[in-house]
């Protein structure tokens, strides 16, 4: 280990056990990923769209799975801390808590974005999708579009871990906030699918709501993880 | 203070009372509206005074992650409930208004939507701080809190974009371009008395707030004591 440890090799770390947890446990990959084929198979029920129809709601449909599948996995991210007091030797620990949080933001981030490459074809089978929009876009969306969901996720876990009946209280905060990049998310996906209009404005404002919200949980996870 | 307070209500009682009747008689009936459009003299009162409340809880919650005061999160607490309460008026006395002048009861218009999201937001921070526990209540509401505001604004531009794009069923909602002289006088006397009344609100919650505080903390003090009794 480096003499001085500092916020990023701290980040690494932590980071570095949660994959291997996860990697040997897959517990929050395999509950997600059957959480959201089972979302799919259930959608696939209560619509029976064309082509044309499919390009129009598949937006809506996937982000919606997603955003489900990774309350599903955000639930697990503290508990486990939990177990053990782990969370509290950490408060007592002199490392950063933004080095904490960003971990588990990034591990939440891989999870959800390996969700996403595995769900994705899915969905191209089950509603016969074909973007008319080029494709690098979407995936531009997507990286931004995860982005959001994780990091006021990973924020929002972390506040409802200290609340009685936890589970439920997270998409009960998380769902308000998230409205406007839900909103961009589905509508640039929909712009791409049907190329209809243009997907920049929507782009754009992923942007600044992952910039800002980055920003906003970085500065106040120390008082809520220090708070008694 | 106490009789400050009951002066005050009385004087809020009297502003209500000639709001009331600024709105209803002396204001002109609206030329193609009606009568139904005297409901605005409480719909945008309410809607000015709830943001002015979410306003009050962002600074209060600001200042009470810097200060740690238990006066600013019982600002925060008050601000929050009476800011929903008015915003609840707003989303109610809408509907009843659209329906007669539009035909419709709701339409997901840009104003109606991003006041339905703030209000989704601010109840949510309530349901936390109703389902949180002990002393950690008033960080994590007030990092909420900010949290909110914050989306304020990103919420008003994703949905005002998110209207503009597509075809709108029903055009405007806005009366504030050719407002009479004598409907500007009903509105700003209602606004007055509504204001007074989310202040007698808040100032109540406020005081019942840090009085709940205190008592809780008499109790932890007094079973701590009879504690050192015991032993």
């Amino acid at each position: 280990m480096s003499a001085t440890p500092t916020l990023w090799s701290i980040t690494r770390r932590s980071l570095a056990k949660d994959l291997r947890l996860e990697w040997r446990s897959k517990d929050a990959i395999n509950s997600m990923l059957f959480f959201a084929l089972l979302v799919v198979v259930i959608f696939s029920f209560g619509f029976d769209p064309t082509a044309e129809e499919s390009r129009r709601i598949a937006g809506g449909l996937l982000w919606v799975a997603v955003l489900f599948a990774t309350v599903v996995a955000l639930n697990q991210t503290w508990t486990r801390e939990l177990r053990n007091q782990v969370l509290d030797a950490y408060r007592l620990s002199p490392a950063p808590p933004q080095a904490l949080f960003l971990s588990k933001t990034i591990a939440n981030y891989l999870f959800v974005a390996i969700l996403e490459m595995l769900m994705v074809p899915l969905f191209v089978v089950f509603y016969n999708l074909r973007s008319v929009g080029p494709v690098w876009q979407l995936l531009v969306v997507a990286a931004l579009a995860t982005w959001a969901l994780v990091v006021n996720g990973t924020f929002f876990a972390a506040l409802s871990i200290r609340t009685r009946s936890r589970e439920i209280m997270l998409p009960l905060i998380l769902f308000p906030i998230s409205i406007p990049a839900l909103l961009a998310m589905v509508d640039a996906t929909t712009s791409i699918l049907t190329g209809d209009n243009s997907p920049y404005f929507w782009m754009r404002l992923l942007a600044v709501y992952d910039v800002v919200f980055t920003a906003v949980s970085l500065l106040l996870f120390e008082p809520v993880l220090n708070a008694e | 203070m106490k009789k400050l307070y009951q002066a005050l209500s009385v004087l809020t009682a009297l502003l209500l009372l000639y709001g009331f009747c600024q709105a209803w008689y002396i204001a002109p009936t609206e030329a193609t509206m009606g009568n139904v459009q005297r409901i605005f003299y409480y719909h945008l009162p309410s809607a000015w005074v709830a943001f002015l409340l979410f306003f009050v809880n962002f600074l209060a919650s600001v200042w009470y992650l810097v200060r740690r005061t238990d006066g600013a999160d019982a600002l925060a607490l008050a601000s929050a409930e009476v800011g929903v309460s008015f915003c609840t008026i707003v989303l109610l006395t809408g509907p009843i208004w659209a329906r007669p002048i539009w035909g419709i009861w709701w339409t997901w218009d840009a104003r109606l939507t991003s006041t339905l999201v703030l209000w989704l937001i601010y109840v949510s921070y309530l349901v936390l701080r109703h389902y949180a526990t002990g002393g950690q209540v008033p960080v994590l509401a007030a990092a909420l809190g900010i949290f909110g505001f914050v989306d304020v604004p990103i919420v008003y531009m994703a949905i005002r974009w998110f209207r503009t794009q597509h075809p709108q069923p029903v055009i405007g909602g806005g009366q504030g371009s050719g407002l009479d002289h004598t409907m500007w006088v009903a509105v700003l006397w209602n606004l007055a008395a509504f204001a007074m009344l989310a202040l007698m609100f808040v100032w109540a919650r406020y005081r019942q707030a840090l009085a709940e505080h205190a008592l809780e903390e008499a109790h932890i003090a007094g079973y701590d004591e009879a504690r050192g009794e015991a032993r």
